[in-house]
């Protein structure tokens, strides 16, 4: 039962730990999303956002703390030497298919066409019958951009054109939620804009989303809450009007002032 | 050239045993290639440090010492087994058995390397871009890792194979009826060694020439997206 006055959150992320070796990268984070959320997380690298991120969908295995994705705790245990292991893999396979990611370098399958790197899970994760999964896919491409080169391979478009064919494959999956990895990072920055616009789009969609970004004006103007991540810590979060208007961290405050001048 | 033309049916059955030879070895060589590639690839350290030993091994010794240790030592071995237990009398190792474990043991540990080297080409974010979709393992090997291996393994491959077909020819040694066994005793017996040879030559050259054919399709097929260098 769905109790009405709790709503369900579409991703709830309690006291996630992480260590790398002797650094401990993660320290305990906290994350709520609700439906349609955009959350952006700030930081300088090294802060432990991109990781936090790879959390999520258990590309990184998190030490320890509970993953929630709508309703649904992935179950964590260990293993003979005692590390970190999902308790029921079948359980995170079929979670991750509702997680759409999108990475800094793309990750676009290089021997795919642009229309094939779309339709591929949808054929072989989703098990939708082919000329469904064409019919979406090439919805999903007019929706950023990319019909018309949808016969193209990922080698001979642009950086842009290669990450809006990214958010497509992560888009047509429909999922309850979309991480994005510092999604423009790797971009020339007259190709940024075309990025963003899609992602913005995808905002005013009511799309929940997780964004790991430097771009402290998508922060500002589309997302609804703003987190910044200082040494595996979350330093300071609330809504952008707040964090950008009066930033009470002295740390946010520099990291602002370093990343706009 | 006459008594070449005259013996000619012994050299195309010696060709066929040739041929026959280099597909099952290559046949072998592959499946240990991708058992030795994955085998260094793993975690378990146990089964990097025996693949090290077998493509070091392997790439150390000249392949005809290893072919006549595998025949006349594994022949011996069978044969020690077996009056040692009492399972079996004399036992005569197939000089075609024996060629084809020889050659296919010995490419084994190249097509390990080649297999090796094209699976850590691949981008390891296209694997992860994969494990987001949620797809099995099993799923990106076949749609994502092989597809992608095949390309960055074919010219390797394609010079392994050469390599291979020639290395047939040592078999002769250990007595395999194959071409330049056939070639060789014709020739001896007619007196005519050259012409048999020259012979041997232009058929060796025929084979290698299909099977650039054949590799270059192979070539093309699985070069889809790539811009040619």
């Amino acid at each position: 039962m769905i109790q009405s006055s709790q709503p369900i959150l579409a991703l709830k992320v309690e006291d996630l730990h992480k260590r790398f070796g002797a650094v401990e990268v993660l320290k305990g984070v906290h994350l709520d999303a609700s439906i349609g959320d955009v959350i952006s997380m700030l930081g300088a690298s090294g802060s432990g956002k991109s990781t936090f991120l790879r959390c999520i969908n258990l590309l990184e295995t998190p030490d320890s703390g509970n993953i929630t994705v709508h309703g649904e705790t992935i179950g964590m245990t260990t293993d003979k030497s005692g590390r970190p292991m999902p308790s029921d893999m079948a359980q995170v396979i079929r979670l991750r298919a509702r997680l759409g990611m999108v990475f800094q370098s793309f990750n676009l399958w290089s021997h795919m066409t642009v229309l094939e790197n779309v339709t591929e899970a949808l054929i072989h994760v989703l098990k939708m019958p082919k000329p469904d999964a064409l019919d979406r896919a090439q919805a999903t491409l007019d929706k950023v951009g990319m019909y018309d080169r949808q016969d193209y391979y990922p080698a001979h478009i642009s950086g842009g054109q290669q990450q809006r064919t990214a958010i497509a494959r992560a888009l047509a999956m429909e999922p309850d939620l979309m991480l994005f990895d510092e999604p423009t990072s790797a971009l020339d920055p007259e190709l940024v804009g075309e990025v963003l616009k899609v992602m913005r789009a995808l905002a005013d969609e009511g799309r929940t989303m997780i964004v790991v970004t430097h771009e402290i004006g998508f922060a500002r103007d589309v997302s609804n809450k703003v987190i910044f991540l200082h040494e595996g810590a979350i330093e300071s979060e609330g809504i952008p009007a707040d964090m950008f208007g009066n930033p009470e961290s002295a740390r946010f405050r520099q990291f602002l002032s370093n990343t706009l001048h | 050239m006459d008594s070449v033309w005259e013996y000619r049916n012994l050299l195309l059955s010696g060709a066929a045993v040739t041929v026959q030879l280099a597909l099952a070895s290559l046949t072998l060589s592959v499946f240990l290639g991708l058992i030795g590639a994955s085998a260094k690839l793993a975690v378990n350290p146990i089964f990097r440090r025996t693949a090290n030993i077998y493509t070091t091994l392997v790439r150390g010794v000249p392949d005809l010492v290893l072919m006549m240790l595998l025949f006349y030592g594994g022949q011996q071995v069978v044969n020690d087994l077996g009056g040692a237990t009492g399972w079996w009398d004399y036992v005569e190792i197939n000089q075609f058995i024996a060629g084809v474990w020889s050659i296919g043991f010995v490419f084994g540990a190249y097509m390990t390397e080649t297999f090796r080297g094209a699976i850590l080409a691949i981008p390891r974010g296209q694997i992860e871009a994969g494990i987001s979709c949620g797809m099995t393992p099993l799923l990106i090997f076949r749609r994502i890792t092989w597809p992608q291996m095949v390309r960055h393994a074919l010219p390797s491959f394609t010079n392994n194979w050469l390599v291979l077909i020639k290395a047939t020819a040592l078999v002769s040694v250990i007595g395999l009826h194959d071409l330049v066994w056939n070639a060789s005793t014709a020739g001896r017996s007619v007196r005519e060694p050259f012409s048999f040879m020259f012979a041997v030559l232009i058929i060796y050259l025929i084979l290698t020439a299909c099977s650039d054919v054949g590799l270059r399709w192979l070539d093309r097929r699985y070069n889809v997206g790539v811009d040619r260098a």
